[in-house]
């Protein structure tokens, strides 16, 4: 892998077995690099969430200042969407947040792997946040969660097309959850990789190669920054948007 | 799991899954060779972290935020209570210091009303006193003034009778002088 290999803007995603573990039902099960860099997010999270709460101090340190702001950031977001009710889905939303908006970041460290560029992991997520949804809002509602599809004051002859439509809007928020963060992250770090392999390639031109690739460097400088947002505010997304689903598990009329 | 048993045959499946995936011409993350593994542990790491989270770090947060919470409150509470104690007590101060001022207030004058009135009383008694004095002293100077006039004929008859006996040589009778001293008075 020499400067092929540089270049090539998909090569970051591909994914290695570090260690395999054989096969179930024709399915290869292997511990890869994206395993082990969930594993890491999981550390850091924990780890970190530890560290912060070791001394239990009343006038919080640092690292005890970073994690009841995030605390209070994220119930504040909770309790904003879903109300006091909703607190007991805090462990889940902040979950998903940190998971997230960790998996992000790693990804932004170079030569580290970023999970949510992957779309299983993604669409995973997100199927498991309409999975809640779909639990609870049966557990809750039971048959009355279906009322969902079935919005107030609609004209009895237009109810199966906005019934229709309804439905389809439901089910499209899975693929939207999980596009958006996946295209975010995989584009995000593709242009990256482009415009970085940019200054290589015209800096091998001699001197006014170099001079041409100070345009890319600080398209890769200001990327960077933008990716630094994105990873943020796609996690945020996420989470918000977490919220307002299982809002509608909790209150299936509009 | 199988790894043990036939641990050649896998390794040489992953390399050889590994060198498909590193040349093949899928898009790596729609690379489905992948999907299984991937879910597998994404389910492992992130009920692990949903576990923790839930079981030990947030509580722990809540407990600490809680914590802080009741000790402000309870600081609060403490602080306004002891703002009303103070209160009361500098409440109670002001009414002590206006009811001592009072108090001093009457106990001055009480003091000064009788202290006057007992000198006004003395200064009656010494005035009668000293009038009482100076009336008897009057009384006396009156009398030894009329002692000492009616001394001075028998002075003025004796000085006489010693003047005239020195210049004239003569004892002249002692009713003749008083006589002559007597008249000399009256003119």
């Amino acid at each position: 892998m020499a400067t092929a290999d540089r270049v090539d803007p998909v090569h970051q995603f591909i994914v290695n077995d570090l260690v395999p573990l054989g096969r179930i039902a024709d399915m290869k099960l292997a511990f890869q690099n994206s395993s082990l860099f969930m594993f890491v997010a999981v550390a850091i999270i924990v780890g970190l969430l530890l560290l912060g709460t070791s001394s239990r101090k009343l006038v919080p340190g640092r690292v005890q200042s970073v994690v009841e702001l995030l605390y209070e950031f994220i119930a504040g977001t909770v309790r904003q969407v879903l109300g006091e009710e909703g607190m007991r889905f805090f462990p889940f939303v902040f979950s998903l947040f940190t998971f997230i908006l960790t998996l992000n970041l790693l990804g932004m460290v170079p030569y580290f792997f970023t999970v949510t560029s992957q779309i299983v992991v993604t669409a995973s997520l997100a199927l498991l946040v309409i999975g809640v949804v779909i639990v609870v809002g049966f557990v809750k509602n039971g048959v009355g969660f279906l009322k969902l599809f079935v919005p107030h004051g609609v004209p009895i002859v237009l109810l199966p097309l906005i019934s229709v439509i309804e439905f389809i809007s439901f089910f499209a928020r899975p693929v939207s959850l999980s596009l958006r963060l996946f295209g975010n992250m995989l584009a995000g770090h593709i242009v990256l990789k482009v415009f970085a392999g940019f200054i290589g390639t015209l800096g091998a031109f001699g001197f006014f190669g170099a001079i041409g690739a100070i345009a890319p460097f600080l398209m890769t400088v200001a990327i960077t920054a933008l990716e630094f947002l994105v990873s943020f505010l796609q996690a945020f997304v996420f989470a918000v948007l977490t919220c307002v689903y299982l809002k509608d598990a909790l209150h299936p009329h509009h | 799991m199988d790894e043990t048993s036939q641990p050649t045959t896998e390794l040489t499946e992953a390399l050889d899954h590994q060198a498909h995936g590193e040349h093949s011409n899928v898009f790596p993350p729609f690379d489905t060779e992948h999907f299984a593994s991937q879910i597998l542990w994404l389910a492992i790491s992130f009920g692990l972290l949903y576990y923790l989270v839930s079981k030990v770090a947030l509580p722990r947060i809540a407990g600490i935020l809680e914590d802080r919470h009741d000790r402000i409150a309870w600081d609060r509470s403490e602080a306004e209570r002891l703002k009303q104690e103070s209160d009361d007590a500098v409440a109670a101060y002001e009414r002590a210091l206006a009811e001592a001022r009072e108090k001093a207030h009457a106990i001055a004058k009480e003091t000064t009303d009788k202290l006057s009135a007992d000198v006004a009383a003395k200064r009656a008694v010494v005035e009668a006193d000293l009038a009482g004095k100076l009336a008897a002293a009057e009384e006396r100077i009156g009398t030894i003034k009329a002692e000492a006039l009616a001394e001075v004929g028998a002075i003025a008859s004796e000085t006489t009778s010693a003047i005239v006996s020195t210049l004239v040589d003569i004892d002249v009778a002692k009713d003749e002088i008083d006589g002559a001293v007597a008249a000399a008075r009256a003119s």
